[in-house]
């Protein structure tokens, strides 16, 4: 059961990776990217149950704690250019 | 199945001239690296690589990106030489490995030096739990110690370079549309 889940997981990346490598827009990668993310969480979450440690979920959790992170900063660059912009400088 | 996608990200990398893509494209590499890692049961070893590949390197390039143009032009000539000598070191790394003795013989000298040592005394010595924590911070600490200066002073350099140039406000940079990865 949990093998079949983890062959599933690495098809969705196989496919994942595919619209990585071909998405014609730049938000396209970056989705894809952050779906790409999100699996290795869901592997993890499965290898971990599957090898009875179950107290992997929570290195899980700081994965997706950290592709929040580099989805949120490659969006905030292409949107102002600058990592450090001020959300507020815009309606002042 | 996993090492497959990591070949094809490479070179899609090694081949893209966005950088935004690069950028992206690293971060999903960072993180196939760490479910290969995953598998091969290395769990903290994956956590460090999804945090510095995916968190801190993805900022850190983006940062860097701020600084130069989006696209990269592509090389003037192609690189035959330093290819013949990448494959050449490589090939001779490959065929050194089958000199090495078998992974995880009790009986190779790396596993007789100091190993049985810290097996049998270092939960007495050091009252650390976890032996690998109780080698890298209490047996080689000073080591650990002048790595993390190490560490520490490459990224005050860092921050130095990103931090001296001033920002320039001009024009805004939406991404191109980049056309594929050739």
């Amino acid at each position: 059961m949990f093998a079949a889940a983890v062959l599933a997981v690495i098809a969705a990346l196989v496919l994942v990776v595919v619209r990585v490598l071909k998405g014609p827009t730049l938000f396209d990668r970056v989705l894809a990217g952050n779906t790409v993310g999100t699996l290795a969480i869901i592997l993890l979450t499965v290898l971990g149950f599957l090898n009875g440690r179950p107290e992997w979920i929570d290195i899980a959790l700081t994965y997706g704690v950290l592709n929040l992170i580099g989805t949120l900063a490659i969006l905030k660059f292409v949107r102002h250019g600058d990592l450090a912009h001020d959300a507020g400088e815009d309606r002042a | 199945m996993l090492l497959t996608l990591l070949v094809v990200v490479t070179i899609a990398i090694v081949r893209m001239r966005n950088l935004f893509g690069v950028i992206v494209l690293a971060g999903v590499y960072s993180f196939l690296m760490a479910s290969v890692l995953i598998v091969y049961d290395a769990v903290d070893v994956a956590m460090t690589e999804a945090a510095v590949g995916a968190g801190v390197s993805t900022v850190l390039l983006l940062a860097a990106l701020h600084l130069t143009k989006t696209m990269e032009y592509p090389q003037p000539r192609p690189a035959a030489i330093p290819l013949l000598v990448a494959v050449g070191v490589g090939a001779a790394l490959v065929w050194a490995t089958y000199d090495l003795p078998a992974f995880g013989l009790a009986e190779t000298p790396i596993n007789q030096h100091v190993v049985p040592y810290y097996l049998q005394n270092s939960l007495k010595e050091t009252m650390v739990g976890n032996l690998v924590a109780a080698i890298l911070a209490d047996y080689r600490g000073f080591d650990t110690l002048g790595e993390t200066t190490v560490v520490f002073t490459a990224g005050i350099g860092v921050l130095l370079l990103l931090k001296g140039r001033i920002p320039t406000r001009a024009g805004s940079r939406t991404p191109p549309r980049d056309g594929g990865t050739a």
